[in-house]
């Protein structure tokens, strides 16, 4: 922003005179909005968890009665036994919610909205109204897509990647309104999501105060900014997909009906042309904020800052072509199954040097073991195993077999939460400060991770094991297959840690809302990091800054040789700093 | 003014017959007091056999079978009687006739992987209870196009649910997609005259009002046959039906 | 080579499960390296008072050889991999003497059709299918006069390769025979050749491996594979079966 812009809003940043529910509910301060989609997003996480314990129920005890099963309706649970369609609404529901409402939400509605303007340096985002509108939209899209689990047949069954023709015809799945519910509420998303990557791009690009180079910039708004492109270009395919399916379903057009000319397949094409950049979407911000986490923790800069970023954009772009490996048995030509297979086995490779680079800065580190730094640490750790299980699924020959059992999501779940959630957990408990200008409770933290670590890996690790065996996805009763009647005991396993690990999430939920009232007041700068957000008051002001800050260093210049402290601020000035010629805009 | 009250309350009097009287004319019938039609339905000539039903993949229902299980599309007993024959009045009764729906249940039920019974009469409103014998998965899809259709799964035995229907459909399939052999047929009606032909191809309709009705015999595979008949009082009458074999 | 995997009864499976075992030898390798090393780090390196951090930015001889040993490693997995997959699914990978069997998937039944004697599989059309008709054969083919369908079995021969010719009346079903790793989805509007050896006698199962409905868990058939005079024998059964009622 100019110089007479910055002017312009330091009187802004003085006087506060909005009522309440221009400051709390129709905000359009980046950092509310920031916290609002932290509050929607952890209801929906909550959702789709209490959604996947009825899943594990059934696949541990089929036919049996399920604690609380009772109190759902006749459609759902005869008698309290789950019944088939309702488990098929149960995996597609906690998909959704999960993919869209939660992960999506945590990762690129809470974090891309609070952080980027906090650390380049900004008053806000460049379209405050805009950004308002994109959380309100993600709400609407939010409530249309729980009330499908209310109408009429119910929710939605086709799996989340509602695959034609099953989802297109209420005569094959069952469900009527609640399928046509799903695409409205995608679409819904998509404009919640496009708006937020105009603002977040804009932003990037054009509001960054002076000093903050591009090569200054901190990971994780490197992160997120490849991220936002992904979605602005990702997400419209996906609304587009939604309209054609809505249009199918309702009046009656043919684009997937092969009777008429339409082609089974255009679904998938088009769901996971989308679907692979989105699965980049879920991570490269996870992978941004675990650099910030592991950077402070190591007392290190970032092990080879450079490659990092050339790694994110290589994922990003490699992202774009490898959505076949989706489709390596659908009945695509098989050919182009072996050029996917080319491009998802390279696109291991810019993850393969994250994962080493992270290591790099641990080593040789002053490691602090505080709970942010434990979450990236196992981040780094869980994500290298689902990285590494997605190689076996790019293989061709090997994903014939594995195709479509738990083995992927067993892959999925590693990533997912293993990764992203694990950084989620991280990056609240590390800028839970500057939110709500308290800590949250340090024992607690550590006790909910290493808990969280262990139950998790009980729940998951076991998938590789039972999809080896050929277990498949989406199956209400495996016990009726001689050939998984071996396995079906690492299916109570899987269920009664899944169950625990449901438990334990009741520490870090107490302490995410009790620390919000009682937790201990925050310092300017609890964590001893570089990032220009630690230079404000906690929580930070509206506004932020009353002048933009002036950057004059990269933002991991941790213990540097002769330094008083072992943190120097990207806005510190030291006796031998020049002050940067001119704000940066336009991409200097 | 009294003049006019007295002439108002004529008038709603008046008003409140004329509206309320056809209420209160119709007898409820299906009653004790009406006439009864009844009659046998037979087949002429050597009907084609009905297929064997491969129950070999389906081991928990082949087991109830001392015999191969076969579709049972044509049942013939002796001197040709037909059974699962749904016999109904299909016209002659008062357009605005309204008759009480029977608190009790049709009952279906899957067993040994068919439908029991394969052909029955049911009223609208009336509760369709559906039941699964079977210790495996049955799907009960039912296609109706006046009412809605309903596709409702039972993974376990002594599973049970409800429906009822709102429209008359003259014959409302069922079918299972587990069990691609599964079939059944209902006929909904507004009005309790129908009954179902059983092994010796004999139905009865009990407790129709006087009046000249058509009766509509019909067979899933031989289609439809009609019959008319005038009842008075409380004289039973005869109404037979033939089907050709083809 | 087994462990979890299940038993192998193709020509397929050796080599599958040959090619997973590969990899997991070298993600296991790098999963034990990364491993091993971030506890190893959390120990060697972690904070003690007067200990500084060693303060570099990363170091590019470092860059080029954890980019180039993965980089390699995928080229080699996957033009091994790519020669796998051309054999199991190309467009010419079918063997000219492979046993035709047609397989039709339906909510929620798999309908196997043999050709019979003349070797041909009699026409079937979408307006043909009804209730006793699952598979739609049109009589008026004469070839369809000695076709034997049959419900959720399919019989093949031991030791012979077949070739299954996947179609679907309805929505997206999947053919997967877990003991011979064989999956082919199977999509309306598309017939798709897949074509296998089985190698080991015996019973073996057909999964539905794609979300085809409320049914799909219970979309299960049997694969029995018969030396060739349990096969022949079992043919020529159904064959004198076929010529009475039609078999549901």
């Amino acid at each position: 922003m100019s110089t007479a812009a910055a002017t312009a809003h330091a009187g802004h940043a003085h006087h506060d005179d909005r009522s309440f529910v221009q400051k709390y509910l129709f905000s359009t301060d980046h950092k509310i909005i920031g916290i609002q989609f932290l509050f929607l997003s952890l209801f929906f996480l909550l959702i789709g968890a209490i959604l996947s314990l009825q899943i594990r129920w059934q696949l541990a005890f089929p036919g049996q009665p399920m604690p609380g099963g009772k109190l759902l309706p006749e459609s759902m649970a005869a008698g309290g036994v789950l019944l088939p369609e309702y488990y098929l609404q149960l995996v597609t529901m906690h998909g959704t919610f999960m993919v869209f409402f939660a992960i999506m939400l945590l990762l690129v509605g809470v974090y891309a909205n609070f952080l980027i303007p906090l650390k380049i340096g900004a008053h806000d985002m460049a379209f405050p109204r805009i950004n308002m509108a994109s959380f309100w939209s993600a709400v609407v899209a939010g409530l249309v897509m729980l009330s499908s689990l209310f109408v009429t047949d119910g929710s939605p069954r086709a799996g989340w990647t509602m695959y034609v023709p099953l989802s297109a015809r209420h005569d094959y799945s069952g469900a009527s309104l609640g399928q046509e519910l799903w695409s409205i509420s995608i679409i819904f998303f998509g404009l919640s999501s496009v708006l937020g990557s105009l603002n977040y791009i804009t932003t990037v690009i054009n509001n960054r105060a002076p000093g903050m180079t591009w090569f200054r910039m901190p990971l994780s708004v490197w992160a997120l900014f490849i991220t936002a492109i992904l979605g602005l270009l990702a997400v419209p395919v996906l609304a587009g997909a939604a309209i054609m399916l809505l249009f199918e379903q309702i009046l009656g057009t043919h684009f997937f009906d092969p009777s008429a000319g339409g082609q089974v397949l255009l679904w998938q094409h088009l769901f996971w042309f989308f679907g692979h950049p989105e699965v980049y979407i879920l991570i490269l911000p996870a992978m941004g904020m675990v650099s910030e986490l592991v950077a402070n923790g190591s007392r290190k800069p970032i092990f080879g800052y450079h490659s990092m970023v050339f790694a994110i954009c290589g994922i990003a772009f490699l992202g774009w072509i490898v959505w076949g490996h989706h489709m390596f048995v659908s009945g695509m030509n098989p050919t182009l199954g072996s050029s996917f297979m080319v491009t998802t086995l390279l696109i291991a490779v810019p993850s393969a040097i994250k994962v080493f680079n992270w290591m790099g800065t641990m080593w040789r580190g002053n490691l602090r073991f505080h709970t942010p730094m434990l979450w990236g640490i196992g981040f780094v750790a869980m994500f290298t195993i689902g990285g590494l299980s997605g190689i076996f699924m790019a293989a061709t020959p090997v994903d014939m077999y594995i195709h479509d059992t738990y083995f992927i999501v067993a892959h999925i779940h590693y990533v997912l939460v293993g990764g992203s959630l694990f950084a989620i957990f991280g990056g609240i408990v590390f800028w839970y400060p500057k939110m709500f200008g308290r800590m949250m409770n340090e024992t607690a933290g550590k006790v909910h991770f290493w808990l969280t670590l262990i139950l998790y890996n009980c729940v998951f690790f076991p998938m590789h094991i039972i999809g080896m065996a050929g277990h498949m996805r989406r199956i209400y009763d495996p016990t009726i297959y001689d050939f998984l009647k071996p396995v079906q005991h690492w299916n109570v396993f899987i269920s009664i840690s899944a169950f625990l690990l449901f438990g334990t999430q009741i520490i870090f939920f107490l302490n995410f809302w009790l620390s919000m009232f009682w937790g201990k007041k925050a310092a300017l700068n609890p964590w001893e990091d570089n990032g220009l957000e630690w230079s404000l008051p906690s929580p930070a002001p509206h506004g932020n800054w009353d002048t933009p800050p002036t950057v004059y260093r990269g933002p991991y210049e941790f213990s540097v040789p002769g330094a008083s402290e072992d943190y120097i601020p990207q806005n510190k000035k030291l006796p031998t700093d020049r002050e940067p010629a001119l704000a940066p805009a336009h991409g200097d | 003014m009294r003049t006019l009250g007295s002439v108002a309350a004529v008038g709603a009097g008046l008003l409140v017959w004329a509206l309320g009287g056809p209420m209160f004319a119709a007898a409820p019938t299906g009653a004790v007091d009406g006439a009864t039609v009844s009659g046998k339905v037979k087949l002429v000539g050597k009907p084609a056999a009905n297929p064997a039903i491969d129950m070999s993949e389906e081991a928990k229902c082949a087991a109830k079978y001392t015999t191969p299980p076969h579709e049972e599309i044509v049942t013939v007993g002796a001197g040709g009687a037909l059974a699962n024959v749904l016999v109904y009045v299909k016209a002659g009764l008062p357009a605005d006739a309204k008759y009480p729906v029977p608190s009790t249940s049709v009952v279906i039920d899957q067993s040994g992987c068919t439908y029991h019974p394969r052909v029955f009469g049911i009223m609208v409103g009336q509760t369709l209870e559906i039941k699964n014998s079977d210790p495996l998965l049955h799907n009960i899809k039912a296609l109706g196009k006046k009412n809605r259709p309903f596709n409702i799964s039972q993974p376990a035995a002594g599973m049970t649910t409800t429906r009822t229907f709102t429209a008359p459909e003259v014959m409302l399939p069922f079918e299972c997609n587990v069990h691609g052999w599964m079939h059944a047929y209902a006929a909904v009606l507004p009005h309790p005259f129908f009954a179902t032909t059983g092994p010796d191809g004999s139905f009865s309709i009990k407790g129709l009002p006087p009046g000249t009705y058509t009766l509509e015999a019909w067979h899933e595979k031989y289609g439809t046959q009609t019959a008319t008949v005038t009842v008075a009082g409380a004289a039973a009458k005869t109404a037979d039906f033939t089907f050709t074999a083809k | 080579m087994s462990g979890w995997l299940p038993a192998q009864a193709s020509s397929f499976a050796p080599q599958i499960d040959g090619m997973f075992w590969a990899i997991m030898i070298i993600t296991g390798i790098t999963f034990v390296l990364v491993e091993i090393g971030i506890v190893w780090f959390s120990f060697a390196y972690r904070g003690r008072p007067g200990r500084q951090a060693h303060y570099t930015h990363g170091n590019g001889t470092a860059e080029i050889i954890w980019t180039a040993i993965p980089a390699v490693t995928m080229v080699i997995l996957g033009l091994v991999s790519n020669g796998l997959w051309t054999q199991f699914k190309g467009r010419n990978s079918v063997p000219a003497d492979a046993f035709p069997i047609e397989v039709h998937a339906k909510q929620f039944e798999w309908w196997v059709t043999y050709t019979g004697a003349d070797g041909k599989f009699g026409r079937v059309t979408n307006d043909s299918i009804s209730k006793t008709n699952p598979t739609g054969i049109d009589h008026s083919d004469p070839a369809s006069n000695d076709d034997i369908v049959v419900r959720n079995q399919l019989h093949v021969p031991v030791g012979k390769p077949v070739v299954v010719y996947l179609s679907s009346e309805d929505v997206i079903h999947s053919f997967y025979v877990p003991e011979f790793r064989v999956r082919q989805d199977v999509v309306p509007g598309m017939q798709i050749k897949q074509w296998f050896v089985a190698t080991v006698p015996g019973t073996y199962e057909i999964a539905c491996s794609q979300l085809c409905g409320l049914g799909h868990y219970k979309m299960r058939a049997q694969v029995y594979v018969q030396t060739q005079a349990d096969f022949d024998a079992w043919m020529q059964q159904q064959a004198e079966k076929a010529k009475g009622a039609p078999t549901s």
